[in-house]
């Protein structure tokens, strides 16, 4: 156990900048969870696996239970909740996940979001369901089946173009 | 929607039947649901449990001393600082060999260790950097005992007990007819021995919770559970009155029948109540792998005797399961293992014996098919064996044998609802067409399908019963509250929508309050498939008391006979006469007619059951379905890609068809991971998977789309016909796949996960039998 200090982080979350100062050892999963309540992202293995945690830090996807939030400082964090409407209501690709009945528990969900999210705006060409699903591989879920949310998927993917 | 669903003879419905995106869904997605572990209170505390790094062992030394001097470690508490640190569990039936056994376990264990995990200290500190420190510091010396390691070794003779006493912890029997004359007069007989792994639910959402003390002294829990009533056991450990300990269930994380025992309950309780400040435990991955009750490990020995039109002759079952460490539900889960043993077939001679034991192992309980599951690997490979020792098609033996409303199970129960079995095979069979062809010249693909039966409700001995209330406010909406906890299925959803249907007021304006043990009428678990059955009637019947009541009272001011009467849409509507919703409401008020009501739905009943399992009903009620697979086997290495996958089950009435999509689609997937990736290694008790990187669940390329196909027989228990379809769902997965991988290569894998090296032996074995 070594010497733990404070260290002064600001990120933007969802549009809003945010500056707080916590450990410098907390990972970005905790500084946005347990320091700027920011609870939209999910603990769900705590190694990189699962996906439950993941956001988007400066526009790229990552499982922020395994980023610090000191690499990042100075980052624009987006969540689950930054792809809403800025009246609040869902935004297409939640829609789209909302109407495919894509989420069950939905703790795997705003990781799922973020993944899809960066996925449909990358893709130089209509996904097919395969790639969508190779896409996916890094979130799980247990409660769906990963039919409905590749339905999601595809569906927001059309509705766009 | 991915699949289809046929009905039969529906009523007319305007909410209730319909595929509608649920309210809870929109709040999961926009990000703000707030699960159990995502709400914190000033002055919160944290709290964790040090846990034992060895699986059998005394404890000669715990020394919470130097953990205590942390700087932020408010309290480390020992067995000793708990008020009534024994949980016993009732084990039924024992009534001969082992007697009426009270299993017991402790919150903290003071003199002895039984499993990888156990909890020996819980720690509770300012912050979570100091939990950590802390708990490095808790000193325990253990001095190790022998480890049992499988229950055939518990149950030999002379075998180290786990507990005293011995380690059978319970035993099954099921006697019919004349068994050794039905193998005599046999045309053939087939046989052979199955195993399945333990299983870990592995639900994203790891085991979490706060507490608090309110106001007036009740210690309030809002934790990730099925089982809000365990408010009670918590009261048991404090040694406090029930009425003063509340849990409320947020939405929870996905359960499967993992958070159906307590998991962070008697921790957080404990830390509450001797510091008096808000507390919350969140389990890391680590800790729900290694703490929390798995799926049993079964071993079934099946000798099935058939005639020469493939006509089912008797059948000699016996089970051996892994109890593990600590009681918890086993004896239960066995029971479910011998009545489901025979399948959804009419076996008229039946001999079923088995037996759970206690070991050294992760404790194992409660698990989505709660040891009916495991099941369906013996009874489908066997009816594929029977059929093909008679070169017959293995779905006509399904079908000729299939069991029909009236006949009666093994255990004595009459079917009393339509058994659409064969309308299930055929449903998967029609939509699967043609095969498909190799991808390569080492490739070989195959085809099976898979049957299954699954009760739905609890063991109808339990007495089991749900309410719930429905008011109108005086605008025309409707508030319902029910205690039911909702884990992800939507529980709470369907109850608005039973609400809705009933009382005509748009989905929008109803609210549904859930998943509160002290605000809500209690609901019970959201376990055993038997929340729409259960509180599903509760609300139907206090919906139909709230509609009988307003249209009485407009029946009373108007002269119209109430039966003339109807709610429609913002109205009560009869012949001649309609009367707008709020003057109606107006109207109650004014006669003094109740304007709410509370339903309570008993479950059927029967008697309990003794080591003997014979007579009566045992279960409510079952849900049959049938699963068909294309797989894929990479000869070389023995890879196994599932192709194709079809999901048909009979649910009597769909309330919300996406939802039941869900369940079946979800399920099934569940149960193709532990038919091909998944399992709790376990080595001389020491549990081998300490994260997700090992232990395995299915991610979106490792499966295909599942295809579902939803049938109405409109002859379920629940409300509009329904029957539970939360389980049954996950047992053909585990049969279909060894299945169709024999299909391929031509030997059946009979041990569970088949992972590449089993195939390989299958197709070894194939070639050795063609050579």
């Amino acid at each position: 156990m070594g010497e733990r200090h404070d260290l002064t982080v600001t990120l933007t979350v969802n549009g809003k900048p945010v500056t707080k100062t916590a450990g410098a050892h907390l990972s970005l999963l905790r500084w946005l969870r347990d320091v700027a309540d920011v609870t939209d992202p999910k603990y769900g293995c705590g190694e990189g696996v699962c996906g439950a945690c993941t956001v988007l830090v400066d526009g790229e996807p990552a499982s922020s239970c395994i980023v610090l939030a000191a690499q990042v400082d100075g980052a624009s964090v987006t969540t689950a909740a930054g792809l809403c409407e800025p009246d609040g209501s869902l935004g297409p690709l939640q829609r789209s996940f909302h109407e495919q009945h894509a989420a069950q528990c939905g703790f795997c969900t705003p990781g799922m979001l973020m993944c899809a999210h960066a996925m449909l705006r990358d893709a130089d060409h209509p996904l097919t369901r395969d790639e969508i699903r190779e896409g996916l591989h890094g979130n799980l879920c247990r409660c769906t089946g990963y039919t409905d949310i590749v339905d999601a998927i595809e569906d927001a993917q059309g509705a766009a173009r | 929607m991915n699949g289809e669903v046929r009905t039969s003879k529906l009523e007319e419905l305007r909410v209730v039947h319909q595929g509608l995106a649920r309210p809870d869904q929109a709040e999961k997605i926009a990000g703000t649901t707030r699960y159990a572990g995502d709400l914190s209170y000033a002055g919160m505390l944290h709290a964790r449990v040090v846990r034992s790094q060895v699986p059998s062992a005394r404890l000669t030394r715990r020394d919470a001393s130097a953990a205590r001097a942390v700087p932020g470690v408010v309290a480390v508490l020992l067995g000793e600082d708990v008020p009534n640190n024994d949980i016993r569990v009732d084990v039924p039936g024992q009534t001969v060999a082992v007697g009426a056994l009270k299993a017991t376990m402790q919150v903290l264990a003071t003199e002895r260790v039984r499993f990888h995990g156990e909890p020996i200290a819980l720690v509770i500190a300012e912050t979570e950097d100091a939990l950590a420190i802390a708990c490095e510091l808790v000193e325990v010396e253990y001095d190790d005992l022998p480890v049992i390691s499988d229950p055939t070794e518990a149950l030999a003779d002379g075998a180290f007990e786990v507990h005293d006493g011995g380690n059978l912890l319970a035993e099954w029997r099921i006697d019919r007819g004349d068994v050794d004359a039905a193998f005599a007069s046999a045309h053939v007989i087939v046989e052979d021995e199955y195993r399945t792994q333990f299983v870990d639910h592995a639900y994203l959402e790891p085991e979490a919770g706060v507490g608090w003390l309110d106001d007036d002294g009740v210690l309030t829990l809002r934790v990730a559970t099925q089982v809000v009533e365990h408010y009670r056991d918590v009261a048991k450990i404090l040694g406090v009155p029930d009425s003063k300990v509340r849990v409320v269930a947020p939405y929870v994380g996905g359960g499967f029948g993992g958070k159906e025992d307590m998991t962070v309950e008697p921790y957080v309780a404990l830390a509450v109540w001797h510091t008096r400040r808000p507390v919350r435990m969140q389990w890391t991955r680590n800790e729900s792998l290694l703490a929390r009750a798995k799926r049993h490990r079964n071993v079934m020995r099946y000798r099935t005797a058939a005639a020469a039109d493939g006509t089912l002759l008797a059948q000699d079952v016996e089970i051996t399961s892994d109890a593990g460490a600590y009681a918890y539900l086993s004896a239960l889960v066995l029971l479910y293992s011998t009545v489901h043993a025979c399948g959804p077939y009419r076996v008229p001679n039946v001999r079923i014996r088995s037996k759970t034991a206690y070991t050294n192992n992760p404790p194992t309980s409660a698990f989505r098919g709660f040891g009916g599951m495991q099941m369906v690997l013996g009874y489908e490979s066997q009816i594929d064996d029977v059929a093909r020792a008679l070169g017959l098609d293995g779905a006509e033996v399904r079908k000729t044998n299939a069991l029909a409303k009236g006949d009666r199970l093994p255990v004595g129960q009459e079917l009393i609802t339509e058994v659409w079995l064969p309308q299930t095979i055929d449903a998967v069979r029609e939509r699967a067409g043609e095969m498909p062809s190799p991808s390569g010249p080492r490739k070989a693909v195959g085809r099976a399908i898979a049957s299954n039966m699954q009760s739905y409700g609890r063991l109808v001995w339990l007495n089991d019963s749900a309410a719930a209330w429905i008011g109108f406010q005086m605008d025309g909406s409707l508030t319902v509250r029910c205690a039911v906890p909702d884990i992800g299925g939507g529980q709470a959803a369907s109850l608005g929508q039973i609400a809705s249907e009933v009382l005509a007021v748009d989905l929008s304006r109803v609210s549904v309050h859930f998943g509160d043990s002290a605000l809500n009428p209690l609901a019970g678990t959201t376990t055993a498939t038997r929340q729409l059955l259960m509180s599903g009637n509760a609300a139907y019947e206090a919906a139909v008391m709230l509609r009988d009541q307003l249209l009485g009272a407009v029946a009373a001011e108007t002269g119209h006979p109430a039966d003339s009467l109807r709610m429609e849409p913002g109205e009560v509507v009869g012949p001649e006469t309609s009367m707008p919703l709020l003057q109606v409401l107006q109207l109650c008020r004014r006669t003094n007619v109740p304007i709410e009501a509370l339903g309570t739905f008993f479950g059927p009943k029967g008697t309990e059951v003794t080591r003997d399992l014979e007579g009566d009903r045992i279960f409510p009620d079952f849900t049959f379905g049938t699963h068909l697979a294309d797989v894929e086997v990479d000869l070389d290495t023995g890879e196994v890609r599932v192709l194709r996958y079809i999901a048909a089950h009979d649910v009597g009435r769909a309330i919300n068809p996406m939802s039941v999509e869900g369940q079946i689609a979800g399920a099934a997937v569940q149960g193709l991971g532990q038919a091909l990736l998944e399992d709790v290694v376990v080595t001389e008790g020491v549990n081998m998977v300490p994260g997700l990187f090992q232990y395995l669940i299915p991610t979106a390329t490792d499966v295909p789309d599942i295809e579902s196909v939803i049938l109405e027989s409109g002859e379920g228990l629940g409300p509009f016909g329904a029957r539970g379809i939360g389980e049954p769902p996950i047992g053909p997965p585990i049969a279909v796949i060894p299945a169709a991988i024999a299909d391929a290569v031509g030997a059946r894998p009979t041990v569970l996960p088949v992972t590449p090296e089993r195939v390989l032996s299958c197709i070894a074995e194939a070639r050795a039998q063609e050579g």
